[in-house]
């Protein structure tokens, strides 16, 4: 079997299935009267997940592929221009530039090599080589580091307006749907109506918020939140920052005191530190990465705005370059618009015509070369 | 920033011509590449860098770099003088109207800094042009975006129009406007939502209330860290409004910005404004030829001087140059010379803007914040007169005083006049150096 063909098989869910079009409802109800395993349930349950993750990504794929497919049919030899046309729609997605040249060097070695001269058949080991830059750092948690009986501390942090704010909203509406027991603290008492801002969160999914006056000290806040969490037996404890450019010094020396102060009460906290990057955002993401891992050693990433048009293809190169991976995707301004990340789908989503182009071919006979 | 400006890029290519004495066709071919690198690498739009580089390469197969001794230099002012031109020339200033009120219409994506923004505006307005000016809030979505819209006004003493969040913007801005012109406000900035550019409901929205505002200035605000998305957002806020102007935000940051580039070329309406902070005086007027220097990656360099020469008073540095070229430099002068920097902002900031100043190793590591210059001058306060003229005289016990004055350790203050000593060493080197090689600083009467 080709390489795209298992690729589609694990990420696409079968189109009968999809057709059926189950409730979460029915679905549970079959869980419950023994009409299907949980191993069932739960691979349906994925499913879903990657169908409404694709769907999030429907219009920045649409694009991209659309720029893919007139690659194919306008460079149909294999040559420096085509290369050249390659590697401007990896940076057109905003894969860092890096990550496109090591890219586009590997697959120049490839054809030279296995002498390719028609761009059709490089097509698979240009997604090939895509998964093979994700998958490299494969031992990475891509999970939430959430303890199980005790108080787990999530520090959001991230440059001006990405959507700190927003997400925090919205991850505290996912861990209490999961029925834990969730605490905000206002830690950017800096922003003009920040602390308002998380508070209208915090009512909106009914959770506690631990805030101080405007310009008081934001480790001062963590301070008082770290304490309170403990006192009230919160599971989870999330914590606001201000938006900070990655170089100033002296906030990113604020954000490690904040750290401190969360540390001294709890050691092994925060338990996640999750940056979040705005979709929009060109090679810049990559200095904000390494500066923002530096200081508050970040263990994850939510990826923003995908409901744009822009890719967030930077990822790809933070990932490559610095072991980060994505945690989450932000596809909206509502509570539920934040999905788990599945670097699997994501790298489907910006591949599936092309996989589906390169299967119709297949099915042709594919000896018509 | 971990990219190389374009002068490092060319530099190979130059080497190896200079060898050669000759420029040949395939040179100009791999400068063009160099230059199309620099241009991707600072995010402009690969279309935009197709464009571009065709451009240049047509005026670079001309004679004058091919006959030239420095075929590097030449490809870098065309490319520049190309830019430049690209970019739009000189600064423009806001559209106002000859009869009041002038009308403003904030626009563009979420988080792009609109908000923050407008406040900076009305401050600009009333400070420049002695402008009465009116913020409306017309955020009805954001959770708490009228309360920070609320915030910025009391900050900055402009009266904020809203209606709360349940009224729809086309109505708060049809009242806004009866209310300025009752209120003699000459001056109207409205707020609104961020919003997706492929949102039609909401573009919509926008659409109404460009009818109903008839703004003077729909001023498009674009984060500078926007990446080949650029291109989209301004194409389609310039097709849904014709925008007139725009203001890129946060290029305190370190990126490229090339995102301006893009914007620039897709829609041809001038940058008008830099964000330079978040704080409210924290805007700037546009200058197209500095942007094109920091997409090319050789700095903001006069951007940074002018900042300098705004906090540092020209006749105490002509003095202040005096003395450093004499010797007569004391701790006395230093203090002073502290206030100076705190003014600046921090120090690393500055530093990080200059050219080349990513090769410095350690840079990141260097910094001064506010605090460590508090304890500084908190040392050199607890000093007599006498010993900040003459720092040879602090022995043992005079030490131990002025630690217990200041509330620093011995060390600190050991560290202190260690650190003098070798900054009115490096003084000396520099004024005898004057003329052979530039210090940036050099002019700047800054001792670091
Ligand atoms: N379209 C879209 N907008 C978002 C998303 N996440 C946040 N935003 C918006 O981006 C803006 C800035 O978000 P906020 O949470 O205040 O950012 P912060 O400054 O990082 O805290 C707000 O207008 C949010 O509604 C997202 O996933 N999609
Ligand atoms: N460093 C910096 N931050 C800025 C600048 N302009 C806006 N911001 C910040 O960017 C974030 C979003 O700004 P806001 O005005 O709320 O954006 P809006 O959603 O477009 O209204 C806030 O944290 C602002 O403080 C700027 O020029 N420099
Ligand atoms: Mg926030
Ligand atoms: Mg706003």
């Amino acid at each position: 079997m080709s390489f795209l063909k298992r690729l589609k098989d694990r990420f696409q869910p079968s189109r009968e299935k999809e057709a059926a079009g189950k409730s979460v409802e029915e679905q549970n109800e079959k869980l419950d009267d023994g009409l299907i395993s949980i191993e069932e349930f739960e691979e349906w349950e994925q499913e879903q997940i990657g169908y409404k993750f694709k769907a999030g990504l429907e219009k920045s794929r649409e694009k991209f592929q659309n720029e893919i497919n007139e690659l194919m049919a306008r460079y149909r030899t294999v040559d420096e221009d085509f290369f050249e046309a390659l590697e401007e729609v990896l940076i057109g997605a905003d894969v860092g530039f890096n990550t496109v040249m090591e890219l586009t060097d590997e697959l120049r070695h490839v054809a030279k090599v296995e002498n390719i001269t028609e761009s059709r058949d490089l097509k698979e080991t240009i997604v090939e080589k895509m998964v093979e830059i994700y998958e490299r750092n494969d031992d990475l948690p891509e999970t939430v580091n959430i303890q199980e009986d005790d108080l787990t501390v999530i520090l959001v942090v991230g440059v001006n307006g990405v959507g700190k704010t927003t997400s925090i909203g919205k991850l505290a509406y996912k861990y209490k749907q999961e029925g834990k027991n969730v605490m905000l603290a206002a830690g950017d008492t800096f922003r003009a109506g920040a602390i308002n801002q998380l508070k209208v969160w915090g009512s909106r999914v009914d959770v506690d918020v631990i805030s101080q006056s405007e310009g008081s000290d934001p480790a001062a806040v963590m301070f008082d939140a770290i304490n309170a969490a403990k006192k009230r037996g919160t599971d989870v404890l999330i914590c606001d920052t201000a938006g900070r450019l990655q170089n100033k010094g002296n906030l990113m020396n604020e954000l490690s005191k904040m750290k401190n102060v969360i540390q001294k009460t709890v050691p092994d906290a925060p338990h996640e530190s999750l940056l979040v990057l705005d979709a929009t955002t060109g090679q810049n993401a990559l200095s904000q990465a390494k500066a923002f891992k530096e200081v508050t050693d970040v263990s994850g990433i939510v990826l923003t705005k995908l409901d744009g048009t822009a890719k967030g293809g930077i990822v790809l190169a933070i990932r490559n370059e610095l072991g980060i991976p994505v945690k989450f995707v932000g596809l909206g301004e509502q509570l539920d618009d934040l999905q788990e990340f599945s670097a699997e789908n994501y790298v489907y989503g910006l591949f599936a015509d092309m996989i589906s182009n390169a299967e119709e071919l297949d099915d042709s006979g594919g000896d018509d070369v | 920033m971990a990219f190389e400006g374009l002068g490092e890029r060319l530099q190979a290519t130059m080497d190896r011509i200079k060898s050669k004495g000759k420029v040949s066709e395939s040179d100009i071919k791999v400068m063009m590449r160099e230059v199309r690198l620099a241009l991707l690498e600072a995010d402009v739009n690969f279309k935009v860098v197709k464009q571009f580089i065709n451009q240049v390469k047509e005026r670079a197969l001309g004679s004058d770099v091919m006959q030239s001794l420095t075929p590097g230099q030449q490809v870098i002012k065309i490319v520049k003088e190309e830019l430049t031109d690209l970019m739009g020339g000189d600064n423009q200033k806001i559209n106002l109207s000859q009869k009041p009120p002038t009308v403003i219409m904030m626009v563009g994506l979420q988080g792009a800094g609109k908000t923050t923004t407008a406040g900076k505006l009305a401050l600009h307005l009333r400070k420049n042009y002695n402008k009465k000016p009116l913020l409306v809030a017309g955020d009805i979505y954001r959770p708490a975006a009228i309360d920070q819209l609320e915030t910025v006004g009391r900050q900055i003493d402009v009266p904020v129009f809203a209606l709360g969040d349940q009224v729809k913007p086309q109505q708060i801005v049809t009242e806004a406007l009866d209310h300025a012109r009752a209120e003699h406000q000459d001056t109207v900035i409205i707020d609104t939502a961020g919003r997706l550019h492929i949102d039609e409901g909401l573009m919509n929205e926008l659409k109404d209330i460009k009818e109903i505002a008839k703004p003077d200035e729909i001023m498009l605000v674009v984060d500078s860290m926007t990446g080949q998305d650029a291109v989209n957002v301004a194409e389609s806020f310039n097709d849904m409004l014709d925008i007139t102007g725009v203001t890129l935000t946060k290029l305190d940051g370190d990126t490229r910005g090339g995102a301006a580039l893009s914007i620039r070329s897709v829609t041809d309406k001038p940058i008008k404004f830099a964000g330079m902070s978040e704080k409210m005086d924290g805007l700037e007027t546009f200058h197209p030829d500095r942007m094109a220097q920091r997409i090319l990656g050789m700095g903001d360099v006069l951007s940074i001087i002018e900042k300098a020469q705004a906090t540092v008073d020209e006749d105490e540095q002509k003095v202040l140059q005096q003395k450093i070229k004499d010797q007569s430099f004391t701790l006395d002068d230093f203090l002073e010379q502290m206030d100076q920097v705190k003014n600046l902002g921090p120090l690393d900031d500055l530093l990080k803007m200059m050219p080349g100043a990513n090769k410095i190793k350690g840079l990141d590591k260097m910094q001064m914040s506010g605090n460590e210059i508090d304890h500084v001058q908190a040392i050199i306060r607890s000093m007599t007169m006498d010993e900040r003229e003459n720092p040879s005289k602090i022995n043992a016990s005079r030490k131990k005083r002025i630690a217990r004055g200041s509330g620093r350790t011995l060390q600190e203050v050991n560290r202190l006049l260690k650190q003098f000593n070798e900054m009115k060493k490096m003084m000396k080197q520099m004024t005898s150096q004057k003329g052979k090689k530039k210090n940036p600083f050099g002019n700047m009467g800054l001792p670091f």
